[in-house]
């Protein structure tokens, strides 16, 4: 716990700390007025929580405090405590149930978020956990995919499947699916190249992934990820909605967040869509993926200790 | 939930332009909009109050409230100032005068420089016929090095042996000598990417562009970036002192709020915009032209060239003979659905004509999406060729057929489309 902790905090506590020097220098201690309450939503908003979530956070800050003398660690506590409240429904770790062989994840997002590696990772986490992996390399069109792939399954030590460069990805899918069950594996993670989503011919593709692996087993795929990059902006809601209407998202990764940008978006996404948040990215090593943890989450963004 | 910044201003001026004269104070609530609509496009927050106050100087005075028409005034003026921080007029590349001409790209992880460092190879070549060498110093990131490789080969252009084993700064000697040596005209480094906050790998890429001098580095970006295009974009500048901005998956459907902030704090311009994953989605970046979308005033050259890449005219020519004579067939007009998503699809249509971004987004809420057409060809296709060509053919087999397509093929309720029955 320490040193998961460590590291994500050793990452966001960069990224925070003009955030919380904004709230510092608004809050060293004075009248909560309206003044202090739109500095203090400026600085949510610069950490990409969006206007409406931003708000959100200050008025729930207004109706507990208007009018009080406030202290610098007194609002980031208040602070923290409401933004873990708003994901802490949402931090569910993705753990593989064991009846189903192969538990299937299917994994998707946009292009060059951190697919590929979250799934080297998720491989290496399950493998160690003594799971039997196998790892489908389903993105068939960014030049050097599948060999990227490859070298993330033989540091994980996983079962890898693969097809040309150029092939049908929803035929790998199929075949991927009939091999893992053969052969008996737990788990099997299934990689997909970037596509926007607003591109409709690139989303019935994926849905075509889809649904040749429910016709092998109608459970299937059990868990679709959606992986998003932290420094994305108020366009991860765009993501997540039509990510979700092609493919039945489960559940969330953010990567990147050993970067400086702050992940904020992530609350207002919790709050419109509570979806799960599985694992946060913190790096490319093959052990940097956290399971999401809400309070760490919300007291490192605002840079203060755990509790 | 978040409509794009064209639908807020059109709303804020729409209202603008219901009353007759403007006063300070609707400049102001105006002005409050604007900031929010900035913000939810990405727009940083330090640069969205500089340019509202700019804005609001401008626009409160005797300029607007004198004017005939004080909201199109207020348009014109955002316009213009959204176009003058998105940096006048275009900014081409420097020219490989005196070869060769390197170029150094650097960026975030997955921000699109090994994708983009193969359009421009392929830009040189192909429309200016130098003689490119392609080198990855990407030595971190799994086969990053192959992608590159690989990309070369589709492009047609060299690329620099990968030698394991060799860092960075030895890829850089290594693609310097061969570039010299052999007589490229152009030498593009493909970096590996890197956060803005690693000291050490900032420090890398500094040494890299001291090593090969060049006189293009160029920042790539995307365009989906959030609040921390500025900070990104400033640790960049500072490092490397950027020459330019490359702002990627411009295909997508993020206003590009990054533009604006990236331009407004370096300086620096944004010189070419990628706008898919194929080796020639690389454009001009123009400002004009990205102001005006912004505005929802329509991009009307992109439309136009846009039509222009993807419309067969041979083919078009032949259906609107067809369409004269009345003998227009459901296989011509599968055809036009095709035509239509090439172009973006219909949003993709509609997005870039003057004065539809309201109507789009009633589309979008009465449930007309382009689906429709999918289906439509999807129904198309199950019929015989003769079926094809004359509907009243189609029979019981038809429906039947139809009906096994289930939810994929059949429209609710199990009927042909109106669209489809023969008049
Ligand atoms: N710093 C950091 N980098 C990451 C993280 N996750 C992924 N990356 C890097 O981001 C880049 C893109 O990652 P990929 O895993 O290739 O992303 P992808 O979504 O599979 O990309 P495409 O298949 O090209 O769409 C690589 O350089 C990764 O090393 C993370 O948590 N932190
Ligand atoms: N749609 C779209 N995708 C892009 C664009 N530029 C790059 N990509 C994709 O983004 C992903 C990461 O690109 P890559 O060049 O490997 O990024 P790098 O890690 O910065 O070298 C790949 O899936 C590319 O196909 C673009 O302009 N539009
Ligand atoms: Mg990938
Ligand atoms: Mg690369």
């Amino acid at each position: 716990m320490a040193s998961w902790w460590q590291r994500l905090k050793g990452g966001l506590q960069r990224s925070s700390q003009a955030l919380t020097q904004n709230v510092s220098a608004i809050f060293t201690k004075r009248k909560l007025d309206d003044e202090a309450l739109e500095e203090l939503e400026d600085a949510l908003i610069q950490a990409d929580l969006g206007v409406d979530m931003a708000q959100k956070v200050a008025a729930r800050l207004k109706k507990d405090r208007f009018g009080k003398d406030v202290g610098d660690v007194e609002v980031k506590e208040a602070l923290a405590g409401y933004i873990a409240e708003t994901l802490a429904p949402v931090a569910e770790p993705l753990v593989p149930e064991a009846g189903a062989k192969p538990y299937v994840v299917l994994v998707a997002g946009v292009n060059g978020t951190g697919k590929t590696t979250t799934i080297g990772k998720l491989a290496a986490a399950w493998a160690g956990e003594g799971r039997r992996v196998g790892i489908a390399a389903c993105d068939t069109f960014r030049a050097a995919a599948v060999e990227q792939l490859e070298i993330w399954a033989d540091r994980a030590g996983a079962r890898f499947f693969k097809a040309a460069t150029g092939a049908d990805a929803a035929g790998l899918a199929y075949d991927a699916l009939a091999s893992a069950k053969r052969e008996g594996l737990d788990v099997l993670l299934i990689d997909t190249a970037g596509r926007l989503h607003n591109k409709s011919a690139l989303m019935d593709e994926l849905r075509k992934i889809d649904r040749v692996l429910a016709k092998q087993d109608q459970a299937a795929p059990h868990a679709s990820l959606l992986v998003l990059d932290a420094t994305t902006g108020q366009n991860a809601h765009r993501q997540v909605e039509l990510f979700r209407e092609a493919i039945d998202v489960t559940g969330l990764v953010v990567t990147k967040l050993d970067g400086s940008a702050r992940g904020g978006v992530v609350v207002a996404l919790a709050d419109a869509f509570g979806l799960p948040v599985h694992a946060v990215g913190v790096g490319e090593g093959i052990e940097d993926l956290r399971p999401f943890e809400a309070e760490g989450f919300a007291r490192a963004l605002l840079d203060l200790e755990p509790a | 939930m978040f409509e794009n910044l064209s639908n807020r201003l059109n709303e804020v001026f729409d209202r603008l332009k219901r009353r007759g004269a403007l006063a300070e104070g609707d400049v102001d609530a105006a002005m409050r909009d604007v900031r929010v609509a900035l913000l939810e496009a990405d727009v940083a927050l330090p640069v969205v109050k500089d340019f509202v106050k700019t804005i609001k100087e401008r626009a409160v005075g005797q300029e607007v409230i004198k004017s005939v028409t004080p909201g199109q005034m207020v348009v014109k003026i955002v316009h213009d100032g959204l176009k003058e921080l998105l940096g006048g007029e275009a900014v081409d590349l420097a020219k490989a005068t005196n070869p060769p001409l390197v170029i150094l790209m650097a960026g975030l992880q997955g921000s699109g420089k090994t994708t983009t460092t193969g359009k421009l190879a392929k830009r040189f070549q192909d429309k200016e016929r130098k003689k490119v060498l392609v080198a990855s110093l990407d030595t971190r990131r799994p086969a990053a090095q192959q992608q590159l490789e690989v990309l070369a080969g589709q492009v047609g252009c060299a690329s620099l042996p990968i030698v394991e084993g060799q860092d960075a700064l030895a890829i850089t000697d290594r693609a310097m000598k061969t570039a010299r040596g052999e007589g490229y005209d152009v030498v593009i480094l493909d970096t590996a990417g890197r956060l803005s906050i690693d000291e050490e790998l900032m420090a890398e890429v500094a040494a890299v562009k001291d090593k090969a001098q060049p006189q293009e580095s160029l920042l790539v970006a995307d365009a989906m970036t959030g609040q921390d295009a500025v900070k990104t974009a400033e640790a960049f500048d500072q490092r490397l002192d950027v020459t330019g901005i490359v702002l990627t998956r411009m295909d997508g459907d993020a206003r590009g709020g990054a533009a604006l902030s990236m331009r407004h704090v370096t300086g620096k311009p944004i010189k070419l915009v990628g706008t898919g994953e194929k080796s020639d989605a690389l454009e001009p970046f123009h400002p004009e032209r990205v102001a005006s979308r912004i505005l929802g005033m329509g991009d009307v050259v992109s439309l136009v060239e846009k039509a222009q890449e993807n419309v067969d005219e041979e083919e078009a020519e032949k259906l609107a003979r067809k369409m004269q004579k009345g003998s227009f067939s459901l296989d011509d007009y599968k055809k036009q659905i095709q035509q239509i998503k090439k172009m973006g699809g219909m949003k993709g249509l509609m997005g870039m004509m003057p004065g539809v971004k309201k109507i789009q987004k009633q589309m979008n809420e009465a449930n007309m999406d382009e689906r429709i057409l999918v289906r439509q060809a999807a129904i198309i296709d199950s019929m015989t060729p003769k079926e094809r060509r004359n509907i009243k053919l189609l029979g019981a087999s038809m429906m039947k057929r139809m009906k096994k397509m289930g939810k994929r093929g059949m429209p609710p309720g199990g009927q042909i489309p109106p669209e489809l029955m023969p008049r």
